[in-house]
């Protein structure tokens, strides 16, 4: 009998670990997880005012200004631009015209304060969320277009 | 040659692999013993087309044949040699071939070195490697021949992203999928005793040599490409939690609870149900692994050029297999058995615990490397999962287990005595949270996760020694070199690869908590001091290589007048993709790394430059290595090369 209770005190044990681990580990994914957002869509105040996400897009030409490790550029989904800031070294493929995600938390000027830079390692290569930033506003623009 | 004839090879090994599947599985149903001997040469025949094809395939990229289409979008008449033999497996449609000429490799192994086994179990392991090559090679000839032809020839090839022209090239790939497909000997032996109904000890013994095979590959596969990473892409990280490394990495952490699950099932004759599911899992992941890399589901270095029917081909074959593969268990696993009883503590409950831990951590690394997918294919938008997510989970979820991996080897099997244990792993716990406080005193600065990091390490180390002990006193005599001698390679591979994760784990904790990282901007002839160490810049110069152009940063870095060493971090252009490719130069040494990468040339003549201080991050790979060689020594133990004889009734149907 005394075996018995010692197995389901383990047993109710287990599954109270279980239970403490999954929550956590569930917490700590929900707090992680990063969203993205098109321009157009930060623009319109779709994305968080405070903490982590991905804005996407085409690097605007003529837009890239350079200050030592500062650099300031603004990426475009066609439709809307919205400015980025980011110190440090760029990605060997971070080129005006081509597509690129920032990670990183919208300042208080508006300014995006990216603290990442992806750019993909080809050079026909456009990242899943840069292009589906420019397909969404093509989307629009059509739409709006219907509407007149 | 003409590469025509390496695809009838493929379409020929297609037939004899379905023989090489239907035959035995026929001779199983109708319980005719006959057919069972067809498995052995059929599947060494159909190993052997794949392998003459792959190697007409390379002779193609050997001889710059650009009329095959495959050769002309990876390869150039200016790439050197070496990496225009590695472009082989450089593109999709090759690293496909590669794949199943890989497991036509381990195919081979295996008609060779199952003797032991009977013809029965033995023939449904053929078979089910069988299937699995049919799966593949109708997968590469429906979707993605690698001898497809263009005409007419271009004059050059596209050439191999510059990225991959590295030495890494030639050697990651090929040991990450001897690891990846190695699984696939675990994952047939699991559905033989399925089939079979049956898990017999020394079948079980003789899967752990396999198994533990490939998981040295995997292991060192992985770590190749953590340090082909760490200095190529040009950022000094060595993981960066990319679905693509998650996709190894699952495959790897499973492949671990596998072998120590085995080393139960084999010594205790337990866990035999859960052998036979982590066998499935492994393999399963190591396929889900190659959906999520060559399905293009995700971007990546290692995603090539996609097309859906390649995607939704090889997630049916996923559904098969996999789906399959459950529900055979499902239905037979009871007839495995579970097998013998054990106490609550002892080396077995230890191991179990392993398997749960490393079962939880497979299962959190799953969970955000498959979410932002199935958000995504759900059209709920993209997201994604931070670095944070795992670094937090991953470390919370193995710290318990590190903890236990110091107990589990000094545990008796079937039961162990808590007292005992307490007395004689108290020593090895202080001193371990001695060490754990004056390393970070050296250091200068003391964090909770260094702390924990460090603590884990020593444990692992002073439990080590612990075992040794624990093991010399077991033995009678006075003579310490002659007991040694007795511990046999089995014990000494399990210290050493437990010795090696020590290792890796004072790598990462110390490249986590001390690392440094500076963005600068200098002029040539300026001289900047940044830790104590002077870097003076001495401007490019220009150097010509086999396929590129490149700009060569000469740095002088001197310490206390005493030169360091001279750095040379490259910015190259390769003019047939376009492409710029940043090459960090690295000053290596064993308790820290100095590495300097250019960044962009600035227009008033200076350059953007990062430089990384990196303590003890070398120790990373070096623990990798001492696991892959512990895995390696246990491999030799003579007990796996033991001949067991085969009774008639066990090799009888029943």
């Amino acid at each position: 009998m005394k075996s018995r209770h010692k197995r389901i005190a383990i047993i109710v044990a287990g599954i109270a670990l279980l239970a403490i681990a999954a929550t956590l580990l569930l917490q700590s994914f929900q707090s992680n997880l990063v969203f993205f957002f098109s321009p157009t869509e930060v623009i319109q105040g779709k994305s968080p005012s405070k903490g982590n996400f991905r804005v996407g897009g085409l690097v605007e030409a003529g837009s890239v200004k350079r200050d030592g490790t500062k650099v300031a550029f603004k990426i475009t989904d066609t439709a809307n631009t919205m400015g980025v800031v980011y110190t440090g070294i760029l990605p060997d493929l971070f080129k005006e015209g081509k597509g690129i995600v920032a990670q990183g938390a919208q300042g208080a000027d508006g300014v995006f304060v990216a603290d990442q830079v992806l750019a993909k390692h080809d050079e026909n290569y456009m990242p899943p969320e840069a292009a589906e930033a420019l397909e969404k506003a093509k989307l629009n623009q059509t739409m709006k277009g219907e509407v007149k | 040659m003409n590469p025509v004839i390496g695809h009838y090879a493929l379409i020929l090994a297609l037939f004899v692999a379905a023989l090489q599947a239907a035959l035995p599985l026929a001779g199983l149903s109708k319980n005719n013993e006959k057919l069972f001997a067809f498995a052995a040469p059929m599947a060494r025949i159909q190993s052997a087309l794949i392998i003459f094809s792959f190697l007409i395939l390379t002779y193609a990229f050997y001889a710059n044949d650009f009329s095959v289409y495959y050769v002309a979008v990876t390869s150039n008449s200016h790439l050197p040699l070496i990496f225009r033999l590695a472009a082989v497996w450089g593109g999709h449609e090759g690293s496909m071939l590669f794949w199943v000429t890989i497991l036509a490799v381990w195919t081979l192994a295996v008609t060779f070195f199952a003797k032991e086994l009977p013809l029965r179990f033995r023939s449904s392991l053929l078979a089910v490697m069988g299937l699995l090559t049919v799966g593949f090679l109708m997968f590469i000839l429906f979707t993605s021949n690698p001898f497809d032809r263009i005409f007419p020839a271009p004059f050059d090839g596209r050439d191999l992203n510059p990225l991959l022209q590295d030495p890494g090239m030639v050697f990651h790939p090929p040991l990450l999928y001897m690891g990846y497909v190695g699984f696939s000997v675990a994952f047939a032996f699991a559905i033989a005793a399925l089939l079979d109904g049956r898990l017999d000890v020394t079948w079980a013994r003789w899967t752990r040599p396999w198994t533990t095979a490939a998981w040295v590959f995997l292991t060192l596969g992985i770590a190749l490409g953590s340090r082909w990473a760490y200095y190529e892409l040009g950022w000094g990280g060595w993981w960066f939690w990319d679905a693509v490394e998650n996709a190894s990495f699952m495959p790897w952490l499973i492949g671990t609870a596998l072998i120590h699950s085995l080393a139960v099932t084999e010594k205790r004759d337990a866990f035999k149900a859960w052998t036979v599911l982590l066998s499935i899992c492994a393999f399963s992941l190591s396929l889900l692994g190659t959906f999520l890399v060559r399905s293009g589901v995700l971007t990546s270095v290692h995603a090539f050029a996609t097309d859906p029917s390649r995607g939704l081909f090889i997630l049916l074959f996923l559904v098969v297999v996999i789906g399959g593969a459950l529900t055979l268990f499902a239905l037979r696993a009871q007839s495995v058995g579970l097998g013998e009883k054990f106490d609550l503590v002892s080396r077995e409950s230890f191991l179990l615990s392993n398997n749960l831990v490393l079962f939880t951590a497979t299962a959190s690394v799953l969970l955000g490397t498959l979410y932002p997918l199935l958000i995504d294919a759900m059209g709920m938008g993209k997201i994604s999962v931070g670095p944070p997510y795992f670094d937090t989970v991953f470390v919370a979820i193995m710290v318990p287990g590190i903890f236990l991996m110091g107990i589990g080897p000094i545990a008796s099997w079937k039961k162990a005595s808590v007292p005992d244990l307490a007395s004689k792993l108290k020593w090895a716990l202080g001193i371990s949270i001695i060490s754990a406080l004056l390393v970070p005193s050296v250091m200068g600065r003391l964090s909770p996760m260094i702390f924990v990091g460090l603590l884990m390490a020593f444990w692992v180390i002073s439990s080590v020694l612990v075992a040794i002990k624990t093991r010399l006193k077991a033995i009678p005599g006075n003579d310490v070199v002659k007991k040694f001698k007795t511990f046999g390679p089995a014990f000494n591979g399990m210290l050493l690869a437990h010795f090696g994760l020590a290792i890796f784990i004072i790598g990462v904790t110390m490249v986590k908590g001390y690392e440094q990282e500076y963005d600068i901007t200098m002029h040539s002839g300026e001289t900047t001091v940044i830790n104590g160490y002077d870097f003076t810049f001495k401007g490019t110069l220009p150097v010509t290589g086999p396929n590129y152009k490149s700009k060569q940063g000469q740095f002088y870095v001197t310490k206390d007048g005493k030169e360091i060493d001279l750095l040379t971090p490259e910015k190259r252009y390769y003019p047939v993709q376009g492409a710029v490719m940043t090459e960090a130069s690295i000053s290596i040494n064993p308790v820290r790394d100095i590495y300097i990468s250019l960044g962009e040339e600035l227009e008033e003549g200076g350059w953007s430059i990062r430089i990384y201080f990196k303590p003890f991050v070398q120790w990373i790979w070096l623990g990798c290595l001492l696991m892959g060689l512990g895995g390696l020594l246990t491999m030799v133990d003579k007990r796996y090369r033991l001949k067991k004889k085969v009774t008639n009734n066990e090799s009888a149907a029943t």
